[in-house]
């Protein structure tokens, strides 16, 4: 018994070890998100330029249908990665996918979605000091968000840009999953 | 060369913390001004992990400053301003995490190990010192024995 009670530090410190190990291999930036299964924010978010009626994107036209929040910004360059996607996406016609042009000026906004081309069904700008981003808990752009037919947001897609992969296997099943209800 | 010294300590005692904040972004008035800051030094700028987004040049802590600023001079008291953000980013976005049944291992860890180590060095000190106190006295038969045993090695 005795003798086991010298081998209590050495366990002790295994343990540690484990958790500071597990800890190395844990990024920090991923934050997780706190909204789940909340309504989304109150926001009314102005239109881009140019963009014609379908433009300027508010809670309640969140409602009615699945969907998908896609916050992006013109300086951002991972979401020219993952726009392709997107398109992709929209092609399908399988859900609708609204863009929150975030800490943008409306005219760059709307400049960098005619030259990458057009996903959104609606979009509206948040500037800075990005309120409506702020109310979502967005900590970066791209981030994706599943909203349900009655506006409550359901998952939150944070860990880097859209690939094929992460719409086949990650949105696309939780997008169907959620049409059925 | 000592007043050199002197001097150096002096500076760094009277260096303060370097503010993100433009003046563009303060509050006119400077005691509204000083609550923001007292708050958003509280508030981890969550792109930078471990800056306050007081102390941040990072776009979304100047957001966040801005936003406390808009709320402070809308009225909000800080314990609505912070609940706003930690409804938003999790308690991950406080510098001090709060005292509540998730974290009670880190506020309590450190003072139970603390306890735990004294009392085990406590015990392993006492029970040293109990090995080290000499025998009682020889039995009679011992005495013999040890008796004769000196007497045999004096007589060569």
């Amino acid at each position: 018994m005795r003798r086991l009670l010298y081998l209590l530090p050495v366990l002790v410190l295994g343990v540690l070890a484990l958790f500071f190990a597990r800890g190395l291999h844990l990024d920090p930036h991923n934050i997780p998100p706190e909204l789940i299964d909340k309504p989304v924010p109150e926001m009314s978010l102005a239109p881009l330029p140019g963009r014609g009626a379908n433009s300027g994107l508010s809670t309640a036209d969140l409602k009615g249908k699945v969907s998908l929040v896609n916050v992006y910004g013109s300086w951002c360059v991972s979401c020219v990665q993952e726009h392709p996607t997107l398109l992709e996406i929209k092609k399908t016609g399988i859900v609708s996918v609204h863009g929150i042009d975030w800490r943008d000026e409306p005219e760059l906004g709307a400049a960098w979605l005619r030259r990458h081309g057009d996903p959104y069904d609606r979009v509206g700008v948040d500037p800075a000091p990005g309120r409506a981003a702020v109310d979502f808990g967005v900590t970066g752009a791209p981030e994706t968000f599943i909203v349900d037919k009655n506006g409550i947001i359901r998952f939150k897609y944070y860990a880097g840009p859209i690939t094929p992969d992460v719409w086949r296997d990650i949105l696309l099943p939780r997008i169907l999953e959620l049409q059925k209800q | 060369m000592r007043r050199l010294f002197a001097l150096a300590a002096l500076m760094l005692m009277l260096a303060t913390p370097a503010f993100a904040v433009d003046p563009d972004e303060m509050l006119k008035d400077p005691k509204l001004e000083a609550r923001a800051q007292k708050l958003g030094s509280g508030l981890r700028c969550l792109v930078c992990q471990s800056e306050s987004i007081e102390e941040s040049n990072a776009d979304l802590a100047r957001d966040l400053r801005v936003i406390v600023r808009e709320r402070i001079a809308a009225g909000d008291s800080d314990k609505t301003i912070v609940d706003y953000l930690v409804s938003r980013y999790g308690d991950y976005v406080l510098l001090q995490p709060p005292f509540k049944g998730k974290t009670l291992v880190l506020w309590v860890g450190p003072f139970v190990l603390f306890v735990v180590a004294i009392a085990t060095a406590f015990g392993f000190y006492r029970r040293r010192t109990k090995a080290t106190v000499p025998p009682t006295t020889l039995s009679a038969e011992e005495q013999r024995r040890l008796d004769a045993l000196l007497k045999d090695n004096g007589a060569k």
